[in-house]
């Protein structure tokens, strides 16, 4: 039998997607910054360490005395401007997502035994968070790079442990929430093992907050990750980070702009995508929008 | 009230226990401080005389309560470079610090207020929905790009404000205002949800058909109401101003608090680290206990058990 008048009809994500003009932005966004990151030697023109003294401080290709062959221009050692700025997404893209995993993945550990188990546990872990939370981050960060070898492991490892309470506190506070509901108390009447109610009852139900907690924090994670290369804390030279190029594009702010604007727009339109993208899952994975088309 | 904030101040015991545990364990078991201490070509029996000397071979627990028994005395040691006591050297440029931060939180709910409130009165107007663009880009940019922008346009190009450095007013402007924006564009949207879910109470209803006039209404009778969570907002900024400066500080050579802490971690000058970290957090504390204390006490409806 054939079947007849069933036009193709795209997933509810791709529709509301659609519909959301920020969250296609930020789909768009965070879509360019990944394929850079994952493509980077085929999408970059240049070598994007390659030194060019013939082209030094070239303005963008759309200003007077810009060449089309470097549509971003170069910087002061010739280097192509638009190939850094695609490798540099690299760098960024691996930190942030590595560090927010490993956040989450302490975090939500810790925030599950506090929530779930209560008790002196609960209260040594919150109040373990809350020296956390009044130390800055950033500060956290910087000394323990410093007392480290910098690289993006060890990016990836302090910005990450440096994370972690957002998701112990969100998590926790869901599990308050989780506890008390019908399904998780009649799982512990019938003798449900805890570790089997964690991880059938509590874990899915947390999951939709961790994702939407998680895409923010990519963005924060990017943020902290170029602003220790900025300070020359972090990532070093051969490899590119936006904060590198942002810190060395500083000394020609008054002659030669582009060198340090290009990767603060870059950085900047990346970190709004981000958050758009993250403002618009949590509409899509409200339960009270499921309705919605 | 008096039982809770009993309560508050003893649960900041602990949680000033573990900030010193944090503090030791990041600069005593994460590196060892000898290794800043010797020059590089150092032998190793040098070294160790220098860890017995330093009590660095004591078992760790025993350095530890060592540590937080001089901590509480308010001995943080000297700072190797200055050779003066670290704690001392951190006081003194707390003042700059706090300079920078009170114009940043001026700046800020200077520009937040009248923002917010306009923002509500004409939701979804086009001057809207561009303050709400750009609060959002307010909170995607990272404090030294805004920093160097504003460098850029009015230091560089307009040249109405110094580059960077201390010493007059001017020189406040540009980190202030650095500073500032970001806050801003945290405070501007609660602002304005807060007007909005306001206007439709019925203490509104009644001002309104007592027929006083709409900007009263708005200035005296619901922008009262929509503060209460701001000052709590603004009471939570205040250690971000100072601890969380210390870029801005950086990019503007800002002599406070923050970039005295960076130039320390660049020396390895562990003891100033220490005892900067250690102010940064305690002042995290104290803000957070007057935030609670004055969202209770501007607040009659909220009442702590």
């Amino acid at each position: 039998m054939k079947q007849k008048g069933k036009s193709y009809r795209m997933p509810r994500w791709l529709r509301m997607l659609w519909r959301s003009k920020t969250g296609l932005l930020g789909f768009v966004i965070v879509s360019i910054a990944v394929a850079c990151a994952l493509f980077a030697p085929w999408l970059a023109p240049y070598d994007p360490n390659a030194i060019n003294p013939l082209n030094m401080l070239k303005p963008p290709a759309f200003m007077a005395g810009g060449d089309p062959a470097f549509l971003l221009g170069t910087d002061n050692l010739g280097h192509d401007i638009l190939s850094r700025l695609i490798y540099g997404a690299r760098v960024s893209m691996i930190i942030g997502v590595l560090s927010v995993i490993l956040a989450g993945v302490i975090g939500t550990a810790f925030g599950l035994l506090a929530g779930y188990y209560g008790g002196i546990l609960d209260s040594v872990i919150m109040r373990v968070t809350d020296a956390f939370h009044s130390i800055p981050r950033m500060l956290l960060a910087m000394v323990a790079v410093t007392l480290m070898r910098a690289g993006i492991g060890t990016l990836v490892l302090v910005i990450g442990i440096t994370g972690w309470i957002t998701y112990a506190r969100l998590i926790r506070s869901e599990v308050l929430v989780l506890k008390e509901r019908e399904f998780v108390k009649a799982a512990v009447t019938i003798g449900t093992p805890d570790y089997k109610i964690i991880c059938y009852h509590i874990l899915p139900n947390v999951f939709s907050s961790f994702i939407v907690v998680s895409t923010l924090a990519v963005a924060t994670s990017i943020i902290a990750e170029t602003s220790l290369s900025f300070l020359g804390l972090g990532i070093q030279p051969p490899d590119i980070s936006w904060g590198g190029m942002l810190s060395a594009g500083r000394n020609y702010l008054a002659t030669n702009w582009w060198v340090a604007t290009m990767p603060g727009i870059t950085l900047t339109m990346t970190v709004l995508g981000i958050m758009f993208l993250g403002n618009w899952l949590r509409d899509f994975m409200d339960p009270h929008n499921q309705g919605l088309e | 009230m008096g039982k809770y904030l009993i309560k508050r101040i003893l649960q900041m015991i602990p949680v000033m226990i573990i900030i010193t545990m944090i503090i030791f364990v990041l600069l005593n078991v994460a590196g060892d401080p000898t290794v800043n201490l010797l020059p590089l070509d150092a032998t190793e029996a040098e070294r160790e005389e220098l860890r017995t000397a330093m009590g660095l071979n004591r078992p760790l627990p025993i350095q530890y309560l060592d540590f937080l028994g001089n901590a509480v005395k308010g001995d943080f040691g000297n700072s190797y470079r200055f050779n003066e006591p670290a704690l001392d050297l951190a006081l003194a440029r707390m003042p700059m610090s706090v300079q920078l931060a009170g114009a940043a939180l001026l700046f800020a709910v200077a520009m937040a207020i009248p923002l917010g409130i306009l923002s509500a009165q004409f939701a979804n107007s086009p001057f809207d929905l561009v303050i709400s663009g750009i609060s959002v880009l307010g909170r995607a940019m990272p404090s030294f790009w805004v920093g160097i922008m504003l460098i850029l346009l009015f230091a560089v190009n307009f040249r109405m404000f110094p580059v960077s450095g201390s010493g007059t007013a001017s020189h406040l402007v540009l980190p202030a205002l650095t500073l500032s924006i970001q806050n801003a564009a945290q405070i501007i949207p609660l602002i304005r949800s807060n007007m909005l879910s306001i206007m439709h109470e019925d203490y509104i209803r009644t001002a309104r058909s007592k027929g006083l006039r709409e900007w009263s209404i708005i200035c005296i009778h619901a922008f009262k109401n929509a503060l209460v969570p701001v000052v709590t907002i603004i009471a939570l900024e205040i250690p971000g101003l100072i601890g969380g400066a210390l870029i801005t500080e950086t990019v503007f050579a800002w002599p406070g608090l923050g970039q005295f802490l960076i130039q320390a971690i660049g020396n390895r000058d562990m003891s100033v680290v220490q005892v900067c970290i250690f102010l940064i957090a305690l002042i995290t504390l104290v803000a957070n206990l007057i935030a609670d204390i004055v969202y209770c006490l501007i607040d009659p409806r909220i009442r702590y058990e």
